[in-house]
Formats: structure tokens, C-alpha cells, sequence
């Protein structure tokens, strides 16, 4: 499939990599040209010529989206460091696009919610630490090194 | 009213200021502190601190009881967002977004905020309006209803010059609503017969607009006025 990923962080480079490992079609968008620096960080392949294709834009731009190619996506991942603008472009990519699979990053448990009750499907690190903080506390879990 | 105003910028910041004077209960939430402090001078416990995007400092703004929700940030998606969580998660009724950019306006009609305003577009029109090309004035759109009413200059010579309302033979879908002449205006009949200098508004659905500017401007093709 083509995974198409807004926001190249920590998060979004890492999915990026790993889907492309996987032998999918990936491509970032950033607007920091920078950010491929986490592309090829610990890679010996450079990441385009790897395949994996890299544009710099705004993530509200819609020619940034289009020439990252949202309109072949099969599967939309918005990982940028705002909520706002993720709840934003995934409905964009949801709405306008109907790109089949859309996913999106948003740290605030209040709004991922409200919009997983929308229908977006909402990753919520924030929820998801909280649960497991509260298991390790409880002692129901043991975690051995980092967890996840 | 009760009015929430979300981004205590210049324009949220005298939006409060006039719909107090207004009569109505207005709270502004601003996520800026030292923006806040200025602002709380003033305006005291009309403002709240807090970023106006999440949900519990909307609550204990009392977004619940508001008839009114204002975004005016500086950041669309924070525009955007406010808008929705107003309308979709606390039924407020009506909600007004800026659009600082925009290119972004598409986003919002996606989404169905509306009205957004945006203040690059407001200029242009007061340009437009200010410098006709074509004689030409947007007066209004209505988008949703695919309508617009519009403002035109009838050029002397043109097609409508000296030529009855009936007899126009403008495109099916638009209609001509007034005739502004002398200082003063009236609403045509059939038998009123347009002049050049007139200026005449139309309503008309939305694409006929160069059918209908055709009628009312000079004509260029007039053989024997080749310019050299």
C-alpha cells in the first residue's frame, strides 16, 4: 500500500522506516527540510534512494498535500507536533481525499476522544502512558527496560 | 448574548470591547500570559487564561450556555477546530471563524464552519469595489444558496444601452433588481429602460457572470476603430 505520513518527528520517521522496510510506498511530508535527517539516521541506504520520497511543505497546504501524493494514498498517518493541525488535515484526507485509512497523533486525551467518537481513528500517547503508568503502579504489569 | 471569544488579539480583543458596549456578556480566552495580563486590564474578569482548544478551558469558559462562539486566533486549525467542538460537541448555534489565510478558506468550507472571514478577502473586495474592473462589484454571495448579487456599470454604446429590461435577453437564472441612477434608485418593471452611466444590481445563480457582464459593456468589435 501507500502510506502517506504528515510530520516527520520521532513518530512519523519511525512509522515512515518501518512501513518502507515492510516494502511499502511511503512518502513524508515536513515542513522542516531538515527533518529527513531522521530518514537516514541509522540507515546505510540514504532514504530517497531507499525509495521513500520526501517533500517540504505546510501540512494545510493542499498543493504540499497533493504533491505528496494524498490523492493515491491508501492510508493517511498525521504525526506533525500540533493536535489541532492533525484533527484538522486527517479530516481533510478523510473527508476530501477518502483516503481509506486515516490515523492521527493527538497528545490532549479531551479532543482524541471527542473525535474518536467523530469516527477519526485517534492514537493518544498521553491516554496510552497514563494506562500503563497506572498498571506498573498497581503492579498488575512489570515492565523490563522501556515499554510499549 | 452571551459571547465566547477565543484569541484576545486587536480583533478579538475590540470585538469584546464593542459587543460589551453592545449590551452582551462577553469572556475572552486567550492562551498568550503576557497578551492576557495587557488584556485583563481592561477587559478584568471578562478574560480567561488558558488555550481556548481544549475542551475543559472552553467549559469553564462556559461554551455550554454561549449563543455565540468567536474564533479569531491566529491559527486556522485552531479556528477550525473551536468552531466544530462549539457546534458539533456543545450545540452552540452560531460560531464566526477568521481565515488568516486565505487559502485555507477550503478547509473550512469542508468542514462546514461558516461564516469565515477572512481579511485578505474583505480588502480585495473593498479594492474591487474601489477600482471595478469591468465596472463589475460582488455585493454578496451567497455560496451555499449558489447565488450572487452584483454591481454594474452599464458602459454607453453597450448592448444595454437604451434597451428595456425586457428585452435584455439575459440568461435564464438572472434578473435585474435595481437601477441605480441619479442618486437614487428603484426596482425595474419590464418597460424600464436601462441607460449607460446607469449602474443596475443583479441577482443571478453563480457561473452566468460573463454572460451577463457582456450586455453591459462596451462593445470593442466595432469595425473601423482599429486603434492605429
Amino acid at each position: 500500500m501507500f502510506v502517506l505520513i504528515v510530520g516527520c518527528g520521532r513518530v512519523g520517521s519511525a512509522i515512515a522506516k518501518s512501513m518502507l522496510a515492510e516494502g511499502h510506498e511511503v512518502s513524508v511530508l515536513d515542513e522542516n527540510p531538515e527533518a529527513i535527517a531522521l530518514l537516514n539516521r541509522g540507515q546505510e541506504v540514504a532514504w530517497e534512494d531507499q525509495g521513500g520520497s520526501f517533500t517540504v511543505g505546510t501540512a494545510l497546504e493542499i498543493d504540499a498535500l497533493l504533491a505528496a501524493g494524498i490523492e493515491d494514498a491508501d492510508a493517511f498517518v498525521a504525526s506533525t507536533d500540533g493536535d489541532n493541525t492533525n484533527l484538522v488535515i486527517a479530516q481533510i484526507a478523510q473527508r476530501r481525499f477518502e483516503v481509506e485509512r486515516v490515523v492521527v497523533r493527538v497528545l490532549d486525551p479531551g479532543r482524541a476522544k471527542w473525535y474518536a467518537e467523530q469516527g477519526l481513528q485517534t492514537v493518544c500517547p498521553t491516554q496510552t502512558a497514563i494506562e500503563l503508568l497506572e498498571a506498573a503502579v498497581r503492579g498488575q504489569v512489570r515492565f523490563e527496560g522501556v515499554s510499549g | 448574548m452571551y459571547a465566547l471569544i477565543v484569541g484576545a488579539g486587536k480583533v478579538g480583543w475590540n470585538l469584546a470591547r464593542e459587543l460589551q458596549d453592545k449590551g452582551s456578556e462577553v469572556t475572552v480566552v486567550e492562551r498568550n500570559r503576557r497578551r492576557y495580563e495587557t488584556v485583563e486590564e481592561e477587559l478584568e474578569h471578562s478574560i480567561q487564561y488558558g488555550d481556548g482548544t481544549e475542551l475543559w478551558i472552553l467549559e469553564r469558559a462556559g461554551i455550554e450556555r454561549a449563543d455565540l462562539v468567536i474564533a479569531v486566533t491566529g491559527d486556522d486549525e485552531d479556528n477550525i477546530l473551536i468552531c466544530q467542538m462549539a457546534r458539533e460537541k456543545y450545540g452552540v448555534e452560531r460560531v464566526v471563524a477568521r481565515c488568516n489565510n486565505p487559502r485555507n478558506l477550503q478547509h473550512f468550507d469542508l468542514l462546514g464552519i461558516k461564516p469565515a472571514i477572512s481579511a485578505t478577502d474583505l480588502i480585495l473586495r473593498l479594492i474591487e469595489h474601489e477600482v471595478p474592473e469591468y465596472g463589475l462589484v460582488h455585493l454578496l454571495d451567497l455560496k451555499q444558496e449558489r447565488l450572487e448579487i452584483i454591481e454594474m456599470e452599464v458602459a454607453a454604446g453597450s448592448a444595454a444601452d437604451g434597451t428595456s429590461v425586457a428585452d435584455l435577453n439575459l440568461p435564464d437564472g438572472s434578473l435585474v433588481i435595481s437601477i441605480l441612477r441619479d442618486g437614487g434608485g428603484f426596482v425595474p418593471t419590464g418597460e424600464s429602460v436601462v441607460k449607460g452611466g446607469d449602474e443596475v444590481l443583479l441577482v443571478l445563480d453563480i457561473g452566468l457572470e460573463d454572460s451577463v457582464t457582456e450586455r453591459f459593456s462596451q462593445r470593442v468589435e466595432t469595425a473601423g476603430t482599429d486603434g492605429r
